[in-house]
């Protein structure tokens, strides 16, 4: 492997790495359960992504052949995230997790509870 | 040859992925691709639905690539909003009037905005007709719900010629 790779590699690592943290950071700072969502969620897209291509190239230098199964992994995290948010979300409905007083349209957790059409 | 291959499309996609996480085109690998790939989705098609096909794939391939790019750029604007004074931060949610109520496409444009950054879905009522959307900093409620609508829901429903 030569330089400019290990250079790209250490780069993806370390960008992948810092949006994990913030997503970290995110979920012990952000003040209630609806605004915490936002923050693991998301940084399983980018911050694994960067880490999982990271992974990808290195592999595919170091063994001779390309390695795509990282690239499949990325896919399922794409395809899963987005379900564990909305398990995540309608379970906080059920439960009546309090949004954050300043939450604009609160009511609106008392329609979306029953799934039904919002009165307007 | 339908009865054996109720799903040839996904038969083949299973096929593929089995093979690429093994990374290996092994004998014994191939064989066992290929019993999963027949198997499973013979026994998976009671639980599946009707959906309508995919109309335009290169519309699909651009979508795919313009959520990947927003996925970048939302995730920097939220980490942003994470790291920055959380007094600044209006929550809130909105409710989107959906145009298409077919399983896939708002499945797909659920998908969609959960994953890019700043808003996740929370609900969609019972008729498939509104889809409640939590978002993180909501400052323009029509023009949050404007974007969403003309940059994923139009071209998702275009694809899916609904």
């Amino acid at each position: 492997m030569n330089a400019v790779t290990e250079w790209i590699v250490v780069a993806l690592l370390l960008l992948g790495s810092i949006f994990l943290l913030v997503g970290s950071i995110g979920l012990a700072r952000l003040p209630d359960f609806f605004t915490r969502l936002h923050a693991p969620t998301k940084a399983s897209t980018l911050g694994i992504g960067g880490v999982l291509i990271a992974s990808c190239i290195y592999f595919s230098f170091d063994q001779n052949g390309l390695s795509v199964k990282e690239l499949v992994i990325t896919l399922f995290l794409l395809i899963t995230a987005p379900i564990t948010a909305h398990m995540l979300a309608k379970a906080a409905l059920h439960q009546d997790s309090p949004p954050l007083e300043r939450t604009r349209n609160a009511d609106l957790t008392a329609t979306a509870k029953d799934r039904e059409n919002p009165t307007q | 040859m339908k009865r054996l291959l109720p799903h040839p499309f996904l038969t083949l996609i299973l096929f593929v992925v089995w093979l690429l996480l093994n990374n290996s085109i092994a004998p014994g690998q191939i064989l066992l691709a290929a019993i999963l790939a027949v198997v499973i989705p013979k026994l998976t098609t009671p639980l599946q639905k009707t959906h309508p096909t995919l109309r335009k794939p290169v519309l699909a391939a651009r979508y795919v690539l313009m959520l990947l790019w927003d996925i970048v750029l939302s995730n920097v604007e939220v980490a942003i909003q994470v790291l920055g004074p959380l007094r600044k931060l209006n929550p809130g949610f909105i409710v989107i009037p959906l145009d298409t109520t077919e399983h896939l496409p708002v499945t797909l444009l659920a998908s969609s905005i959960s994953l890019t950054p700043g808003t996740v879905s929370v609900e969609v009522s019972k008729d498939r007709r509104h889809l409640y959307v939590h978002v993180l900093n909501l400052d323009d409620e029509a023009k949050t719900i404007a974007t969403i609508k003309q940059r994923y829901e139009k071209p998702l429903k275009e694809m899916f010629g609904c």
